[in-house]
């Protein structure tokens, strides 16, 4: 039994698992004011966006393709262009790093999903849940996209000029969201934080069971999720409205003043006090 | 950093918010210690982080339009999303009143902490990351 006991300690000190400071949730840290400028991710690859290179992802894999990706920011590849996706499902994720990546085509389900930091430009479509997971950047679609577009995105800007299917923005909690045409159904379901801008009409159950967040629809609203309500747009909502649309590069001719602006009405919030700890974590 | 007049914190005073009649019923204050939705002003924006937004190649403060200056223990705090806590702000940074201001200061500590080599993540990366 000692013997079992000492292995498991040993095994657990090769991988590593005793050097973690984290602490969990009340750890108390404190800034250092005289911290250093730095842009950089530890790990982070330093790339230059004039370095430009091309991949043909005719007769690769996922896979290998994200692994072709990685190796050119390694190499300090600061703009990457892929041909030929053609639909293939999961390019693109987990980029963690500044880059400028364009697709020529299409993607599959769950293409460019856990990135934190690229300008991504997509010329075709996307399937289901493109995005989800985004923490920052910037995802640019030419056409339409699927459902459950920017699932749980924690941040950055995510924009489809064209339309999007049902449950876009779900579980969102950071970030913005951007449609240049349509959204499905549920659009905003249970969203906790964020914005979602729709310059058409929104399908039925708009931000049901929205937590928190804002959505601003220009169209028409076919109906309004259960504690969904509408509320007065103010002159600030107005220039961000601009600024983020000319960052979207649609809508310059849209009338920011007609849009309705919707938000949570609170009254299906239902903490109590021995909740204070998970309250938090929501955040 | 930009320069600010030091002025002495605000707390927030959660007598003079509108209470629920289930935040009367609870005893509690329910949600967020600060305005989640408060949308940044952009004329604020300091020095650094246009620096840092013009070195990642965004338009705007993109992610960081989410950082707020919020409370933890009653003290100025700010969420971290990756180490997944609240990261203090030392007593020796006085922050002004403006809560923009506050959130732009906010926001570039924020960036500032979570590069550093000080960072928790840096040594969870270092054990678990893949060659």
């Amino acid at each position: 039994m000692a013997n079992l006991k000492q292995t498991k300690d040993s095994k657990a000190h090769s991988m590593g698992l005793h050097k973690e400071v984290l602490k969990g949730r009340t750890q108390q840290v404190f800034f250092n004011p005289e911290e250093a400028e730095n842009f950089f991710y530890y790990g982070a690859y330093d790339v230059d966006f004039n370095k430009r290179t091309e991949i043909d992802a005719k007769d690769l894999t996922c896979n290998k393709l994200n692994e072709k990706i990685n190796s050119f920011m390694q190499e300090g590849y600061g703009t990457i262009v892929v041909k030929n996706p053609q639909g293939k499902h999961s390019l693109g994720v987990g980029i963690l790093n500044k880059l400028n990546l364009i697709f020529e085509g299409s993607l599959g389900y769950f293409g460019i999903g856990c990135i934190d930091g690229p300008v991504v430009r997509i010329t075709g479509r996307v399937g289901w849940s493109c995005a989800e997971n985004m923490m920052a950047g910037k995802v640019l679609i030419e056409k339409n996209a699927g459902s459950c577009f920017g699932a749980a995105i924690r941040g950055g800007d995510l924009i489809c000029k064209g339309s999007v299917g049902a449950r876009t923005g779900i579980d969102m909690k950071g970030g913005t969201i951007i449609v240049g045409g349509d959204a499905g159904a549920f659009t905003g379901f249970m969203m906790q934080r964020g914005r979602i801008i729709i310059l058409g009409d929104a399908g039925i159950n708009l931000g049901d069971s929205m937590y928190d967040g804002t959505i601003f629809v220009g169209g028409k609203i076919k109906s309004l999720g259960s504690d969904a309500i509408q509320s007065k747009l103010t002159p600030q909502d107005m220039d961000w409205l601009r600024r983020k649309l000319k960052v979207a590069e649609i809508g310059s001719d849209f009338d920011v003043s007609k849009v309705t602006k919707v938000v949570a009405g609170k009254k299906l919030w239902n903490y109590d006090q021995l909740e204070p700890t998970e309250k938090k974590g929501a955040i | 950093m930009a320069k600010k007049k030091n002025k002495k914190i605000k707390k927030v005073s959660k007598a003079k918010e509108k209470e629920s009649a289930r935040e009367k019923m609870i005893g509690q204050h329910i949600g967020y210690r600060y305005d989640v939705n408060l949308l940044p002003d952009y004329k604020k924006i300091t020095p650094f982080l246009k620096k840092y937004v013009e070195h990642m190649g965004w338009d705007d403060l993109n992610w960081l339009e989410d950082i707020h200056m919020g409370y933890e223990e009653g003290r100025p705090a700010v969420f971290d999303r990756n180490a997944n806590g609240w990261v203090t702000i030392p007593k020796k940074i006085k922050l002004p009143n403006s809560q923009q201001d506050r959130d732009m200061i906010a926001r570039e500590l924020l960036i500032k902490f979570q590069m550093s080599p000080r960072h928790p993540l840096v040594d969870l990366k270092k054990a678990y990351r893949k060659s």
